[in-house]
């Protein structure tokens, strides 16, 4: 889509991501370098009142991410946050989306705020978020 | 518990150097194709001076090169089984690129209590230069640690 032909309400990122499984977890930790064992050893998550292992909050916000720079430039971001809203289980099949709430102009530049979610095959919502991109 | 004391707190500034194979593991474990991270001929082509990492990446690059990745908990006397991530926000000023050294100065912005302590949020804001001295970003991160209460 031409940068001139993005308006308001206009959904631009849309990727649909396979499930998690263990073994993404367990490659993230060492990927990432986040090391809590938490996401990786399961008598550690049960001793800490879970009922398994679960995501890196950072993994899916890397998905989020990935849904983000395939739909615009990586040169184009200039802001990506996001809440963690809810844990995101082993298996998730996890659906990120993106659409465009405000056109700016800001440091010379037009830009557009987007809003993003990601969520889960049962459309559980793990991660808000928003981004802000040039046009 | 965490309190106000904690707040200006500051860490130690963490040196990370973005290496390619290490990337590569990033962007296998996540599937990532996009060419533009894995190809200079790509990147450049798509305006970057080298291959860039992806968005979420500099959270990484500073958890893998500190010493101890826990440090700051360890510091503020919270248990690792009672975190969990809040937030998260990157503002990108200007590239980073592989091969880049970068410097993170991460610092506590505030302490918040929630649900009658239950609950205890902490902010930490993080700037990052590269080998240049040039800002490239800021990164900001909410902790939630879940307090044990006294029933």
């Amino acid at each position: 889509m031409a940068p001139g032909d993005i308006k308001t309400g206009d959904r631009i990122v849309h990727k649909v991501f396979p499930p998690i499984t263990r073994h993404t977890l367990a490659l993230y930790c060492g990927a990432s370098g986040d090391h809590n064992p938490i996401h990786v050893d399961i008598d550690f998550a049960k001793a800490a009142g879970f009922p398994d292992v679960f995501a890196h909050g950072m993994l899916v916000m890397a998905c989020l991410g990935q849904a983000l720079t395939d739909a615009v430039p990586p040169s184009k971001l200039r802001a990506f946050a996001t809440r963690f809203v809810a844990i995101t289980q082993l298996g998730a099949r996890l659906t990120c989306e993106g659409t465009v709430t405000e056109l700016f102009a800001e440091d010379g530049e037009r830009r557009a705020r987007l809003a993003l979610t990601t969520r889960d095959d049962c459309g559980e919502v793990k991660l808000d978020g928003s981004a802000v991109i040039a046009l | 518990m965490v309190d106000q004391s904690a707040v200006g707190r500051c860490f130690t500034p963490v040196t990370a150097r973005v290496e390619p194979g290490r990337l590569r593991y990033f962007l296998n474990t996540l599937g990532e194709q996009n060419p533009v991270y894995r190809h200079a001929d790509a990147a450049r082509a798509s305006g970057f001076a080298g291959t860039p990492v992806p968005p979420t990446y500099l959270f990484c690059l500073e958890m893998m090169d500190l010493d101890d990745p826990f440090e700051m908990f360890t510091a503020l006397d919270i248990d690792l089984a009672r975190v969990l991530h809040g937030e998260q926000s990157f503002v990108y000023h200007a590239p980073v690129l592989v091969g880049d050294t970068l410097t993170f100065r991460p610092s506590v912005t505030s302490v918040t209590d929630k649900k009658g302590g239950a609950m205890t949020l902490i902010g930490i804001r993080c700037e990052v230069t590269n080998q240049h001295g040039v800002h490239v970003a800021d990164t900001a991160r909410t902790i939630v640690v879940r307090n044990e209460v006294a029933s």
